[in-house]
């Protein structure tokens, strides 16, 4: 779809992946379709997407646990499609851990070296570093059934990083913690890849986790890429209403665009886009109640009736209805409001959307 | 909740079961062999002399070496029969899987005996290998060592067990998640090394269930030496077996089997508790 613009990269940075033109069959099932995708070097890269749209399955491409119907990987200057997953310098954070239920903490950790006959005395020192990096090292000696889910998540990341890999694959890592402890890590995870500047590919389904944790977004559909580029970006321009709808919240405002105007229901303003059916998205905080807002250029009004008002701390979320359309209004919190409002948008906000 | 009278009535019947047929057998099995036979008639009078003669004579100390060696040898050829087999079945495999189980399985169902028999028709002097050697003009007279020896006992006693042995160790392949194999490869480890720090590792418990399995079976048959062991390949249930036939000497039987009885639950004790510290 409209990726192409959006899949720029800061020119600046080396490329370390490039996935170029990859699609995926199981059977009859087209599971990712034409996906082509750089990331940086140092770069922090979420793969989103609902539950079957393929983002778990391009992880497994570029661990090499599946092979592309079509299309190449490469890592800096080597094709990477080819070689089998132990011959690639990426390591995995896998959902459920797969932790070696039978070998310690410790001796989880070291895997990785051991099998690659590292010298056992560089294994203790980047053993150790890799434990005091996850704060894990008074469980070294322990099982890891004996450990809680987030003790477990930190064995896996230390048994991953331990390697030094060029990249780092994370398959929803978070998803099976409770809720402040998945805070923690995220906050945690963000800092670590800062620290160490190895390159995360992080899958997750979760829009407001790949918001707050990466510096860019690639957004999954159906097996295809629908957009990419970083969450602010992403959020302030969305290509599409799927990804307006995906990525924070927002009013769709579907009309058409008319002698200069765009009229989606009881709401027009001047537009200066080429005329024809529209989709417009518009989010919740850019529509103000006209009472607070000075008049500008600019900005369209309109009358809607509150149908419901929730209350959630600094500010408020209404429902209001604008001659039977139903748009969501972000205010501050400002007290039980009823009745009747005059509303105000920056017409720059109204963002021309593909369906 | 079950009431106290009805948790009673139906623990009655297993525990009738386990009355009857085990614990009366083994305190009858006991007793016997503390008691003597003078002139064909049982005397009742219990003492220690059938234990004295069972180590003091050297032919059951004997009969019982070669029993385990021949166990031993069951045990491990059955264990490099039925470990790749399982580890192929569970993890190459791939559709056939259930297809190849139910062959591995069917055996079972087929009598012990018409198997003994088989092989008889196999190794025997005028049977299927010899035939088929003389065929080739590799040999011009009958092998005689195939049937009625040790060899001829470990061959039939391993094709009996095999599947024995796979079943556990199976059930334990497929226990294993598949992740823990990603993890392994995405750690760097090939297919070899991924087998012996994982796989094999975490399927000790069904390889050790199933070697116990094959031993015990092996340390306890009495047909398979009968049919194709020959006077070399006897083993100690045929001792026992005519001790308590031709021989009439129930006491000195009964004393076989209670130390061949101690031998099995030491093994079955061992075994378990070497379980036990490979689960995870």
């Amino acid at each position: 779809m409209s990726s192409v613009a959006a899949n720029s990269l800061d020119p600046a940075s080396a490329v370390l992946l490039e996935i170029r033109g990859v699609a995926k069959r199981f059977g009859a099932r087209e599971v990712l379709r034409n996906i082509s995708l750089n990331i940086a070097e140092g770069e922090f890269l979420a793969l989103l997407g609902e539950s079957g749209s393929g983002k778990t399955t391009l992880l497994r491409l570029v661990a090499g646990f599946e092979e592309p119907t079509a299309g190449e990987i490469w890592m800096s200057g080597e094709r990477l499609d080819l070689l089998p997953p132990y011959r690639r310098r990426v390591n995995t954070v896998f959902q459920n851990y797969a932790l070696f239920p039978h070998l310690s903490v410790r001796e989880n950790v070291a895997y990785g070296l051991r099998v690659k006959k590292t010298a056992a005395t560089e294994i203790d020192g980047r053993v150790d570093e890799a434990l005091r990096m996850v704060k894990i090292e008074e469980f070294a000696a322990w099982r890891p059934s004996k450990l809680s889910g987030g003790q477990q998540q930190r064995v896996a990341l230390a048994r991953a990083l331990v390697n030094r890999p060029r990249l780092l694959l994370l398959d929803e890592p978070l998803s099976a913690l409770d809720a402040n402890l998945r805070k923690q890590m995220q906050s945690e995870l963000k800092a670590l890849q800062r620290e160490i500047g190895i390159t995360f590919l992080f899958v997750t389904h979760d829009q407001e986790e790949a918001m707050a944790l990466s510096d860019r977004i690639a957004l999954l559909r159906d097996g295809a890429l629908e957009q990419v580029a970083s969450a602010r970006e992403i959020y302030a321009h969305p290509a599409t209403a799927y990804t307006a709808r995906f990525i924070g919240q927002t009013n769709l405002l579907r009309g058409e665009i008319l002698d200069g105007m765009a009229r989606c229901g009881a709401i027009a303003w001047p537009s200066d886009d080429p005329g024809g059916a529209a989709i417009f998205s518009l989010r919740p905080e850019a529509i103000r109640l006209a009472s607070d807002a000075v008049a500008r250029p600019g900005t369209a009004r309109f009358r809607a009736a509150l149908e419901q008002q929730f209350f959630s701390g600094a500010s408020e979320l209404l429902e209001v209805n604008c001659s039977g359309q139903l748009l969501r209004v972000r205010v501050s919190a400002r007290g039980p409001l009823s009745g009747e409002h005059e509303f105000v948008f920056s017409t720059a906000d109204a963002i021309r959307v593909q369906e | 909740m079950y009431s106290k009278a009805y948790k009673k009535l139906v623990a009655l019947p297993p525990l009738l079961w386990v009355g009857l047929f085990l614990l009366v057998p083994y305190a009858l099995m006991l007793a016997h062999s503390f008691w003597a036979v003078h002139d064909g008639m049982l005397v009742r009078q219990p003492d220690l002399h059938n234990y004295v003669t069972l180590f003091s004579k050297p032919v059951y100390a004997a009969v019982l070496v070669r029993t385990m060696r021949i166990a031993a040898a069951v045990t491990l050829c059955s264990l490099l029969l039925g470990y790749p087999l399982a580890y192929y079945l569970s993890f190459h495999a791939g559709a056939p899987k259930e297809l190849l189980y139910q062959l591995v399985i069917v055996p079972l169902w087929v009598s012990y005996l018409v198997r003994g028999y088989a092989w008889k028709t196999i190794l025997g002097s005028e049977g299927v290998l010899n035939g088929f050697f003389e065929y080739l003009h590799l040999t011009h007279e009958p092998v005689a060592f195939l049937l009625y020896s040790p060899f001829a006992v470990v061959v039939m006693l391993t094709h009996i067990y095999t599947p024995f042995v796979f079943l556990p160790v199976y059930a334990a392949l497929e226990h294993i998640p598949r992740g823990l194999v990603e993890a392994s490869e995405d750690l760097g480890a090939g297919a070899a090394q991924t087998f012996l720090r994982v796989i094999l590792p975490l399927s000790i418990p069904g390889l050790l269930a199933g070697a116990t399995f094959a031993f015990v079976l092996s340390l306890g048959d009495f047909l398979a030496p009968l049919l194709v062991g020959g006077a070399s390949g006897t083993m100690i249930a045929n001792v026992v077996q005519s001790l308590f036939g031709a021989a009439y000497d129930w006491p000195l039987g009964a004393a076989i089997s209670v130390g061949l009885l101690i031998i099995t639950v030491s093994l079955l004790f061992l075994s378990e508790r070497l379980e036990k510290r490979w689960r995870y």
